[in-house]
């Protein structure tokens, strides 16, 4: 069999370096014997037809330009009622939604594969490395850089992706959201060169079958210092705070 | 008008700010370039533009391709109207501009690099006599400065600015509408290797076609397009618009570094240098604040490059490839390199291969893991100055005796080099191996 990955918007959702999901599922395929396609579908063309679609984060005019195109052209949802897989993250997962609020403020429809609406947050913008506990207990903790201004509220069908353990994701404690074969997150990095786990997930769901670990030593190293990074800036934290709290009291 | 004329206030904040800078230099802080012009500016808020006031002046602006020109520019015009007040180290907001004022007689010309955001504002506030603009894209992901708005800032400022001509690259849709409303534009075909950020239309959100080939037109169908040149670029050549052709020879490297020359040139001009010895004085510059630099690292010599943001890096990997010499690539994201090295995805690291190649800097990792998926066999190493070393020592292709005789311009370097590697780091990575090179006094 041969996976076709389709990259979508890259012209309009390429601003946060998340074509790079596309390059990682491409390649665990390839060097699994697993023939691979990527595809840039640039918002000029129709949506091509493909088993995997990844949308990326991008700015507020591109993100709604994007969202009208995909919402015309419907191909999306006909990919997914036919069981393609997508990862969509941070101004992609917005798109997915039901609605999200446009660079004027006012609140734009999205494609509604997801059942989340996103509204601007009210402080500032979400800046920084985002540690998360998935949902899924096969998947290790989820790591990841966020930037977003936006505030993610789950309806009743989303269920989340996974817990925050350190950031900010969707704004109340949880991050991201997952329908079916569908996943929305705030993590760039990009998500699934940080996450193999979550890649070889998605590649499962989109071949059906069992895949062989592959020799992720790099992807380890990356790994284990992003999420020590985190603890040690957030135990100095802790003990700045306590100083503060003693000195305070005395 | 001379420093006499300058009120009081001002004449002690330009002490201030000339001594704490020979201070902070002396005790080794730093270049001494921003903590001057800070106190100065403290003590008299319209220090700048009472600095500026009667200079010819030119600012230079855009994502890329800033600090090079903006030596260009101070070098092509001295000939003309002497010696530029420049802030050569890149100091590129007003601190930095004042300290670069400050160190040169009143009336003297001024040559600043502006950053982005600064540049609306110091338009405005300075009424420079050009403004060159090279090119907008996406740079520090972390920064919330979407590269639209900019554009739009920009050209509100240049639109009310008649006093002020404009240089402009019309190969970026993004600036060339930056400049649409400005007084007399200088559009330069100084070509555009970064599309990704340029394709939404700055006028109307629909789409911008370009042109097939590197040198086509673009154009988007509300009738926005690629506006006249009046200066281009041809192989080796510069054309005129009365169809002058004047050969571009630089000591500079790269297709990049001759549209900067060609930028600088034209700006040179309309401050009223000639284009014949504007271009034989930049053709003259080696290297710009230590970039393309060859330097002394652990017994190699180091060709050393500087890329900050995707189009950069893909600048300086069309210049390092074909090539042989080992490559060392070294990567930080403190904050002034941006937080988020998600855009080493934006780079095609994929022409590296085969070269023997060492990833360094504190997010070698990040660059690891991006190497790896892009099929460059690589090494980690922690220390900038032993990737350099180890870089060499696994190499192939280069000897001793090549490597010296290469450095033959430098003999003080070339006496003790055994290899040479080229270095291209981002921008904390790259300042962190300069301090630790050896010179070599060119
Ligand atoms: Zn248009």
């Amino acid at each position: 069999m041969s996976l076709e990955i389709v990259v979508v918007h890259p012209d309009l959702l390429g601003t946060y370096g998340d074509g790079g999901n596309g390059v990682v599922l491409a390649q665990r395929a390839r060097w699994r014997g697993i023939g691979a396609e990527l595809v840039d579908a640039t918002s000029g063309e129709p949506l091509p037809t493909g088993d995997l679609y990844c949308l990326g984060g991008g700015e507020d005019a591109a993100q709604t330009a994007s969202a009208e195109r995909l919402r015309d052209e419907g191909a999306l949802e006909r990919a997914v009622g036919r069981g393609a897989v997508v990862l969509a993250v941070c101004a992609g997962y917005q798109i997915l939604g039901r609605s999200f609020t446009g660079a004027d403020g006012r609140a734009r429809s999205g494609v509604g594969l997801l059942d989340v609406r996103t509204v601007k947050g009210a402080g500032r913008r979400a800046v920084g490395e985002l540690l998360a506990e998935p949902a899924d207990d096969r998947l290790p903790l989820l790591t990841g850089f966020e930037n977003h201004g936006g505030l993610t509220i789950r309806g009743p069908d989303a269920a989340p992706l996974a817990q925050v353990a350190a950031g900010v994701g969707n704004g109340d404690g949880t991050e991201g959201a997952v329908l079916g074969r569908v996943i929305g997150t705030y993590l760039h990095g990009p998500a699934l060169a940080r996450n193999p786990a979550l890649a070889d997930l998605l590649l499962s769901w989109a071949t059906g079958r069992r895949l062989e670990p592959l020799d992720d030593v790099e992807e380890a190293a990356l790994r284990e210092e992003r999420i020590s990074a985190v603890r040690e800036r957030r135990a100095r934290h802790r003990v700045r705070h306590r100083v503060r709290y003693e000195l305070g009291s005395s | 008008m001379s420093a006499g004329t300058l009120p009081v206030r001002t004449r002690v904040a330009v002490a201030a700010t000339r001594a704490v800078n020979a201070l902070s230099r002396h005790a080794g802080a730093g270049s001494g370039t921003v903590a001057g012009g800070n106190v100065g500016l403290a003590l008299d808020p319209l220090l700048l533009e009472r600095l500026a006031a009667g200079r010819p002046m030119a600012l230079v602006s855009g994502t890329n391709g800033k600090t090079t020109t903006t030596r260009l520019l101070a070098v092509a015009i001295e000939g003309a109207l002497g010696r530029a007040a420049t802030n050569a180290t890149g100091s590129n907001m007003p601190a930095g501009h004042v300290t670069a004022l400050a160190a040169t007689p009143q009336g003297a010309p001024a040559v600043l690099e502006v950053d982005e955001g600064y540049l609306p504002r110091l338009v405005a506030s300075l009424g420079p006599r050009v403004v060159v603009l090279l090119n907008l894209s996406r740079d520090q992901l972390d920064r919330t400065s979407e590269v639209r708005m900019v554009a739009n800032k920009w050209r509100r400022a240049l639109s009310v600015s008649p006093a002020t001509a404009t240089v402009v690259n019309a190969d970026d849709p993004l600036v060339a509408w930056a400049a649409s409303g400005a007084a007399s534009p200088v559009w330069v075909g100084a070509g555009l290797s970064w599309r990704e950020d340029a394709v939404g239309c700055p006028s109307c959100e629909g789409r911008i076609t370009f042109a097939a080939g590197e040198d086509g037109g673009w154009a988007c169908a509300c009738g926005f397009s690629r506006p006249r040149l009046g200066v281009r670029i041809e192989g080796d050549d510069v054309v005129l618009a009365d169809g002058r052709r004047l050969r571009v020879a630089l000591a500079l490297p790269g297709r990049f570094n001759r549209a900067n020359a060609v930028m600088a040139a034209a700006a040179a001009v309309v401050m009223g240098a000639g284009w014949e010895d504007a271009i034989r004085r930049i053709g003259e510059v080696d290297e710009v604040a230590g970039r393309f630099a060859v330097v002394g690292v652990a017994g190699c010599a180091a060709r050393v490059m500087l890329a900050k943001n995707p189009a950069g890096w893909r600048e300086l990997l069309d210049l390092v490839c074909p090539g042989e010499r080992p490559v060392v690539v070294g990567i930080n994201a403190r904050v002034a390199d941006g937080r988020d090295p998600s855009w080493l995805w934006d780079v095609p690291f994929e022409r590296l291969r085969g070269r023997t190649v060492v990833a360094t800097g504190e997010r070698r990792r990040d660059l690891a893991v991006r190497l790896h998926y892009a099929g460059v066999p690589h090494r980690t190493v922690r220390d900038e100055v032993a990737a350099v070393r180890a870089a060499w020592m696994a190499g192939r292709g280069t000897t001793a005796a090549g490597a010296r005789a290469r450095c033959a311009r430098s003999p003080h370097l070339a006496a003790s080099v055994e290899g040479e590697v080229d270095f291209i780091g981002n921008y904390t990575a790259f300042t962190d191996l300069m301090a630790r090179a050896t010179r070599t006094g060119t």
